[in-house]
């Protein structure tokens, strides 16, 4: 129990200064970084605790997908020159009082909602099935997720498949003077104007009209 | 204090969470520290998924977990499509500077 203790207040003590991190930092890739480690520290929090998948998939999509297209499109993106200006612009605007108070309130308001849960006292005595160690986690998670969830699971891969589509049509855009290969052409071209025979003569050669 | 249960988990999340909401709000830089904002809020919404699901034993909320996981990659997939597209059209991703609607 006590190792258990020092690494949740270790790990969620890196979460929390590396949330607090994104949002201060002065370079965006920093910020980027700061959300690496932040949903590494969280995915530890995860396995430790007993949902070893998801913490597997969180270091595979978050870290391994949307951290490094986030660091892409930071990259790409000429956000360097901006490195200098904080939040804290030159006309104060009255956004950083209200962030504060509004995000004040807003813990405040689930810190009472935690600190007043009441369970029911035989909430954890029923159907404990992630205490069943005889199945691991995956296969306890496969077992729902492609039965009672099957019709929700491929809605998820419809979603994907929307987003993939949506984000390759956003960017697309079509370039002049970028030499392309045209199918069309390349399959309507008749022999009679690919290929000309002609009668070379000795000596003289012939003039090959490009 | 040793003892670490349902509500300390829950306290992370509403701290992340908060943090989440300070981000949005004083983020004056560029927009996508904003969708990183918006990540770490779904990051905290999953970590109150997890909690409950491990401590009432009801594997519903991993499961749902995922699909929060599913639509957060949606999202920033998206996101950054629209944000590649403006700074493509306008030159700048500036918050401040992002005023076409007038809002």
């Amino acid at each position: 129990m006590i190792a258990h203790s020092i690494f949740f207040y270790t790990f969620s003590i890196i979460a929390v200064i590396s949330a607090i991190m994104v949002t201060v930092s002065k370079n965006t890739v920093h910020s980027v970084f700061f959300l690496i480690l932040d949903f590494i520290s969280i995915s530890c929090l995860f396995i430790m605790i007993g949902a070893e998948f998801l913490g597997m998939i969180m270091l595979i999509v978050y870290v391994g997908a949307v951290a490094v297209l986030f660091l892409f499109v930071v990259m790409m993106l000429n956000v360097a020159q901006q490195k200098n200006q904080w939040f804290a612009s030159q006309e104060s605007s009255g956004h950083i009082p209200v962030g504060l108070i509004i995000s004040t309130i807003i813990f405040f308001e689930l810190i009472i909602v935690i600190g007043g849960w009441k369970y029911k006292p035989d909430l954890f005595d029923i159907n404990n099935t992630t205490n069943n160690f005889s199945v691991s986690n995956t296969h306890s998670l496969g077992q729902i997720l492609y039965t009672d969830y099957i019709h929700v699971f491929q809605l998820s891969g419809m979603i994907l498949l929307i987003a993939m589509i949506g984000a390759i049509v956003l960017t697309f855009r079509k370039r002049e003077g970028v030499k392309k290969q045209s199918y069309l052409k390349q399959i309507s071209r008749e022999r009679s104007e690919g290929v000309e025979l002609l009668e070379v003569e000795t000596n003289k050669g012939v003039k090959i009209d490009d | 204090m040793t003892e670490i249960g349902l509500g300390h988990y829950l306290t992370l999340g509403a701290i992340i969470f908060s943090i989440g909401i300070i981000g949005i709000f004083l983020n004056r830089k560029n927009i996508i520290v904003i969708l990183m904002s918006i990540e770490l809020i779904l990051l905290a919404v999953n970590i109150n998924l997890v909690a409950f699901s491990i401590f009432l034993g009801d594997l519903a909320g991993q499961v749902f977990t995922l699909f929060i996981l599913t639509v957060a990659a949606a999202e920033a997939a998206i996101g950054l499509a629209i944000i590649v597209v403006y700074y493509r059209n306008s030159g700048t991703i500036r918050v401040e500077e992002i005023d076409q609607l007038k809002g």
